[in-house]
């Protein structure tokens, strides 16, 4: 489903990805760990269309397109999700007014009918249901004043009413405290399907233990320098990054 | 001894020779509108080294002088009326003007809401009325060129006074119909008796393609315990240069909210002159300028704390796109028995091109030991981080921008308490951003 080749990329002269390769198959759950500053975010956000950064080399292929090419909101419209490791604030913007308007975005641009107030409304009760996200936090401006829990309750359950097909959650856990971790973690796996795929960046094993992966990948200085099933997250836990490290110094 | 002859510019001229036409046709004592006449005439138009017009020189702006409006026949201004579309979604007592004039036959004297009496401005000059002691109430509006000018040659308008909790909305609505460009002066009195409340609505809509000159002025004199809603939309036609000016003298233990919006004209200036004259009043005076293309909008106010125990809150944004410019001044002035004042005021700018230009300036002058104030200003561009966040959901830019824009916006709008009059204004905010594209 998503296959990134040889991808090389550069902020303000500062080469963060170093040819990086990696391919998460349609239905699978992919981890990414690796210590701070190996590229983890990066990765995200150029897979996302951030634009400051400059992509040098390589390509990124969504079910074999290259999405390079296209913007943010082009990405999103073909399916393409990212779980931000910090959700902005939007002040003004009603979280049910930024929903609606995301949603019916994409379908516009999908060539799809928008959603009927009533319908739309009926599938953001259902989520919010789900991922316990009281009726009056939809009503406020989009995060604000939101926990960091909460906040990413919030982003889980946007990925839950776009649908998309490919899912990056960029340190989901970071700021959640074990009550929000199990909440988002459920809210990730009832997502989870054979035409779904997750890539999850995460510095923990410990997020590992609640979405279990097929697969992970370890990444040092911008590429991925190991691959292995979920009990590479365990060896990792146990021995630190530290053997990775080293492999970025020889 | 050697003369001394001021220099005129040649509409400073055309202004002497309209006035000297005029004054013995205009309503009324034609003593006291020679005197406000030649108070103005001293200095003239006012220029960019007059600080108050720094930023918007009246001098180098009004090249030309328009013709004043005569009244429109009842034909022509039913027409004019029909073509209006301000406020359309908001229940009103409807109080329209057209060039400058007052409809009288589109009011039903014999059947106004209660605790509401309208006379005709013109019919109240021409017979002396009572209520005309009252006029002028606010020092700094009477020192400034702009107010002189409409005081010269104001022609017609109303007297309002409210009694009691006034339930429906008056809408004051004002249109300049003329193909041809005109100026107008209108003077609007109201009077907002001790204990009463009233929303008042304000439009003033026009003709695009004609360099319309209009000069409007509403003087507000709220009694104690009053509670009083204005809302001022601006969509004059696109070659309009308007300027208007809101005197507000507010008494104890009341509360004024006020709003304008400024979504039209080529060249606008609205000037607030805001007296908070008795004990524990809350004022809330916000503004809303989108601008594009070559418009300039200048929004200036002085708001006077000349009682102890008053909280003011001025809170105004501006939206600049293409080549435009913004102007904000804003003084607090707090004298030295005002103890306790309680003063914020803000400016924030938008940026939404390279083009686009925001003068703030916001001034407190504070003689009190024991207050609280503070002003600010903020000029800025879409937040790129806030961008990417909405389009990484969908959004194509410029909706994206568009609900940033609008959040932006909102901030000031919400403070209008009339729900239709808040929506109408949130859908013109709508319009303006739909037709950046």
């Amino acid at each position: 489903m998503l296959q990134i080749k040889n991808l090389v990329v550069q902020i303000e002269d500062n080469r963060i990805l170093n040819g990086l390769n990696l391919t998460v198959n349609k239905g699978e759950v992919a981890a990414i760990m690796g210590p701070n500053g190996s590229g983890k975010s990066t990765l995200s956000y150029v897979i996302a269309g951030k634009a400051d950064y400059e992509v040098l080399d390589g390509e990124i292929l969504l079910d074999g397109q290259n999405i390079l090419e296209m913007g943010p909101d082009e990405r999103a419209a073909a399916g393409l999700f990212l779980a931000f490791q910090y959700p902005l604030e939007i002040p003004g913007v009603a979280s049910m007014t930024f929903l609606k308007a995301a949603i019916n975005a994409q379908r516009k641009a999908r060539g799809e009918i928008e959603l009927t107030t009533p319908d739309f409304i009926r599938r953001v009760n259902a989520a919010a249901t789900k991922l316990e996200v009281p009726k009056d936090m939809l009503k406020r401006g989009l995060n604000v004043g939101f926990s960091g829990g909460e906040k990413k309750r919030m982003e889980i359950l946007q990925m839950a009413l776009l649908e998309p097909r490919f899912c990056i959650l960029d340190e989901t856990d970071s700021g959640l405290d074990i009550d929000a971790l199990r909440i988002v973690s459920e809210g990730v796996n009832a997502l989870r399907s054979p035409d779904r795929s997750f890539l999850v960046i995460t510095h923990y094993q410990r997020l590992l233990n609640y979405i279990v992966p097929d697969s992970v990948h370890v990444m040092s200085a911008g590429r991925i320098v190991k691959s292995g099933g979920k009990e590479l997250a365990l060896e990792l836990e146990a021995n630190g990054y530290a053997d990775y490290r080293e492999i970025e110094a020889a | 001894m050697a003369q001394l002859t001021l220099m005129r510019t040649p509409t400073e001229t055309a202004l002497v020779q309209a006035f000297d036409a005029a004054k013995a046709t205009l309503p009324g004592d034609v003593e006291s509108r020679a005197k406000a006449f030649e108070i103005f005439n001293r200095n003239g138009l006012p220029h960019r080294r007059v600080e108050e017009f720094k930023y918007t020189d009246l001098r180098a702006l009004m090249r030309e002088i328009a013709p004043f409006a005569v009244k429109p026949s009842a034909s022509d201004a039913a027409a004019a009326l029909a073509k209006t579309t301000a406020f359309a979604g908001t229940e009103a007592l409807d109080v329209p003007f057209v060039n400058g004039h007052f409809v009288r036959d589109a009011v039903k004297f014999d059947a106004l809401p209660e605790g509401v009496e309208i006379v005709p401005l013109a019919e109240a000059l021409a017979s002396g009325h009572e209520w005309l002691a009252r006029l002028s109430p606010v020092a700094w509006a009477k020192d400034n060129p702009v107010y002189q000018l409409n005081s010269s040659f104001m022609a017609d308008g109303v007297m309002l006074r409210i009694v009691g909790a006034v339930e429906t909305p008056i809408h004051l609505r004002f249109m300049t119909g003329s193909e041809t460009a005109v100026a107008t002066a209108t003077r609007i009195l109201i009077l907002v008796e001790d204990g009463a409340s009233v929303t008042l609505l304000e439009s003033h809509e026009g003709t695009n393609g004609a360099a319309h000159q209009p000069n409007d002025v509403v003087e507000l004199i709220a009694g104690d315990r009053t509670n009083v809603h204005h809302v001022r939309l601006n969509r004059e036609g696109d070659q309009t240069l308007a300027l208007s000016t809101l005197a507000l003298k507010l008494g104890g233990d009341a509360y004024f909210n006020s709003i304008n919006v400024v979504a039209g004209s080529s060249i606008s200036r609205h000037q607030v002159f805001a007296m908070l004259n008795g004990e524990n009043s809350k004022a809330q005076i916000n503004g809303v300028s989108m601008i594009k293309g070559g418009q300039h909008a200048d929004s200036t106010l002085i708001v006077e704390h000349a009682a102890p125990h008053c909280e003011s809150r001025e809170l105004f944004k501006t939206v600049i796109d293409g080549e435009a410019t913004g102007v904000f001044q804003g003084k607090i002035i707090v004298p030295h028995h005002a103890q306790k004042t309680d003063g914020r005021m803000m400016s924030a700018a938008l940026l939404l091109s390279e083009g686009g230009t925001m003068n703030n300036k916001p001034e407190l002058e504070i003689f009190a030991d024991d207050v609280q104030c503070a002003h600010g200003a903020t000029c800025g561009q879409l937040d790129d981080d806030l961008l990417f966040y909405l389009m990484a959901r969908g959004l194509p830019r410029m909706e994206a921008e568009r609900l940033l824009v609008q959040a932006f916006l909102g901030e000031a709008i919400e403070f209008v308490d009339n729900e239709a009059a808040r929506d109408g204004l949130i859908a013109i905010a709508e319009d303006w951003l739909k037709a950046r594209v």
